[in-house]
């Protein structure tokens, strides 16, 4: 077997000519990269990397918007042989010493050699630089004319086995960052090889993405599988399709594009933001499959972006799901491809009291489901109750995965990976049953609130909040809330005070303006200091929350509790 | 005459964003208040924001417009939509 390197090398061999990427920017005219100018561009950062006494086999942390230079560096320290990750890049809205707190709990556990950055950062990293070795500035590298591949102090990345990691992948927040999916070039291969198989992948493909790259979803089927499978790449920047969603239909026009993967609420995002006239001459008939991956998946927001986009040729058997996580490289199911995305109709009080996924008989009851496909074919899926057991057909319970693309483990964090495993089988903390060998995913068992496709741990936004004077502390619980408009999780947090005159049920206008405050400040706090801008908060009186025979606050509970008051 | 308009844009500006984006339709917006910078408009609303000021004034924003160092508060936002009328 090959290693990423190895790979790169051949095909700019193979290929120079050919274009790996088209790059559209704002504000820049259109740029194709060739596989030989990627090659070029890449090593000019493995040689900045071997000068500044990188080694193989060590962390690079990559803090760069999406550009040729994101695309080259990570390139650059892959040929290296040394690991990259990439970082969110700083938003405006967020808090600078929060960001460096995020940077130092990333730097903590991952001890990178190397950041690179670009110059007006340098700063911002260097406050909480202590473990890293060298700061690179991407201004400062420049291609290499012609690589010299023999020249192994710059290129061990050709030397590299298929067993070691080639890349680490994180999620959001403090927590997510202290948890990095370590993946080795044999489990990125065995995904890209069986995912492409189930996808039909072939050379006249086009890919077109808009996704970060800091998320598996980006960074996998949006940037490594076209590129390590030659199927060229319309890459665009999340911070101008979130400002401009018409870009993405005009882009697939454009290149006729045939695959696109969103999170749910980009369906709903689409289908709500796009003006008529920036759609005049768009024709997205060459779609073959715009897949729905990374948040839950609802029916509403397919039939809404079918609605919307069908006068323009997008074609109804294009809409397909996929179920994935970083853990498992990327795809875990597949569906929508060889045949329509198969709907379930269930009882919706069977599911919830008895999690049993019984086709519904009677309309009032019904709830439709999306199925997440397939298990794509080396990936095994199991259900299983409470106590390990396997769960028949219908039955909800905990997915477990055994596949041959499985992370390595939690870098530097060999207490999660065990807790990750059991008997060999991954737990995916995820709730869902199977039903004529198709997936369907009902729930989660882990505390995520998934936002946009992002996954936010609670216990770092309820961190925040616990900071804000007035709050009881440890008595906050943060959690999301099915959002049907925008097609994702909106995060609710709700805090005790200590101030025993908002607790009553009947207060005064003095005490009201009180509790607005504590969540004004609660509000600002934890968008300042997060992924997200919260919206709702409320403020309660003491004992309202309610707690777990343990004595931790139970967050579905509180969910349930707040719901129910919230429809009164 | 313009301090009115430019009032009435705000006032305008101000009800939409506290109703449809904060979702807290009470909520006061001072015309200085940071909007962007200080996450009270997220990326996520700020093609909604475009889409209300075209709509309700008949003015065109970029998306590449759409960043605190373009305007960060409503008073900015103002005299951004004002000339364009």
């Amino acid at each position: 077997m090959q290693n990423f390197s190895q790979i790169l090398q051949q095909t700019a061999l193979e290929t120079p000519e050919r274009i790996a990427i088209y790059l559209l920017l704002n504000g820049l005219p259109a740029r194709a990269i060739t596989f030989g100018e990627l090659m070029c561009g890449s090593a000019g950062y493995s040689n900045a990397l071997a000068a500044a006494g990188v080694q193989p086999g060590e962390v690079v942390v990559l803090i760069l918007n999406h550009s040729k230079d994101l695309v080259y560096a990570f390139y650059g320290a892959v040929l290296h042989g040394a690991i990259p990750t990439i970082m969110p890049f700083l938003t405006e809205k967020l808090s600078p010493d929060y960001y460096r707190a995020s940077l130092a709990a990333l730097f903590e556990i991952t001890s990178p050699a190397a950041v690179i950055t670009y110059p007006e950062f340098v700063e911002e990293v260097g406050v909480a630089r202590s473990a890293i070795r060298c700061l690179l500035v991407s201004s400062q590298v420049s291609p290499s004319a012609k690589p010299d591949y023999s020249d192994r102090a710059v290129f061990g990345g050709l030397d590299r086995s298929p067993d070691d990691v080639v890349l680490l992948q994180h999620s959001s927040g403090t927590t997510g960052l202290q948890k990095g999916v370590a993946l080795s070039h044999k489990a990125v291969f065995n995904q890209i090889e069986s995912y492409a198989e189930a996808l039909r992948l072939s050379p006249d493909d086009t890919i077109v993405s808009w996704l970060p790259l800091y998320h598996d979803m980006g960074l996998i089927a949006g940037f490594i599988l076209p590129i390590l499978k030659r199927v060229p790449l319309v890459l665009m920047s999340p911070f101008d399709w979130v400002r401009a969603p018409y870009k993405l239909m005009q882009a697939i026009s454009t290149y006729r594009g045939t695959l696109c993967w969103l999170p749910n609420f980009a369906y709903n995002f689409c289908a709500q933001k796009v003006r008529p006239r920036h759609l005049e001459g768009v024709d997205l008939s060459s779609l073959r499959a715009v897949i729905n991956c990374s948040e839950p998946m609802h029916w509403k927001s397919h039939q809404a972006f079918l609605e919307r986009f069908r006068p323009y040729g997008l074609r109804p058997e294009a809409l397909a799901t996929c179920y994935a996580m970083a853990e498992n490289v990327f795809a875990v199911t597949q569906g929508g491809l060889d045949k329509p995305v198969t709907q379930d109709r269930v009882n919706q009080h069977a599911l919830l009291t008895r999690q049993a996924a019984e086709p519904a008989q009677d309309d009032s009851l019904a709830v439709k489901l999306l199925s997440a496909g397939r298990p794509i074919r080396n990936t095994h899926l199991r259900v299983l109750d409470a106590n390990g057991q396997d769960l028949p057909d219908r039955r909800v319970g905990e997915i477990a995965l055994l596949s041959d693309c499985m992370l390595t483990g939690y870098y530097h964090r060999p207490d999660l990976t065990e807790n990750a495993f059991q008997d060999g089988w991954y737990l995916t903390g995820d709730l869902g049953y199977l039903a004529g060998g198709e997936l369907y995913i009902t729930g989660r068992k882990k505390d995520l609130i998934i936002v946009g496709g992002k996954n936010i741990y609670p216990q770092d936004l309820e961190r925040l909040a616990n900071e804000v004077e007035g709050v009881h502390p440890g008595r906050v619980v943060a959690f999301g809330m099915f959002d049907e408009q925008a097609g994702t999780e909106e995060v609710v947090i709700v805090a005790e005070t200590d101030d025993e005159d908002i607790g009553r049920t009947e207060h005064d206008s003095l005490e009201q303006g009180k509790a607005d405050a504590i969540a004004e400040e609660i509000r600002q706090r934890v968008t300042r200091g997060s992924d997200v801008a919260l919206r709702y908060v409320k403020i309660v009186g003491r004992n309202w929350l309610l707690k777990t025979s343990s004595g931790k606050i139970a967050r579905q509970a509180n969910h349930d509790k707040y719901m129910q008051e919230s429809a009164l | 005459m313009t301090e009115n308009l430019t009032d009435t844009i705000i006032q305008s500006l101000s009800q939409y964003i506290a109703a449809e984006i904060l979702k807290q339709p009470k909520r006061k917006i001072d015309a200085q208040e940071p909007l962007i910078s200080s996450g009270l408009i997220d990326s996520f609303h700020l093609v909604d924001l475009a889409l209300y000021i075209e709509d309700n004034f008949g003015v065109h924003i970029d998306d590449t417009e759409l960043n605190a160092d373009t305007f960060d508060t409503l008073n900015q936002l103002a005299a951004l939509i004002q000339p364009r009328q």
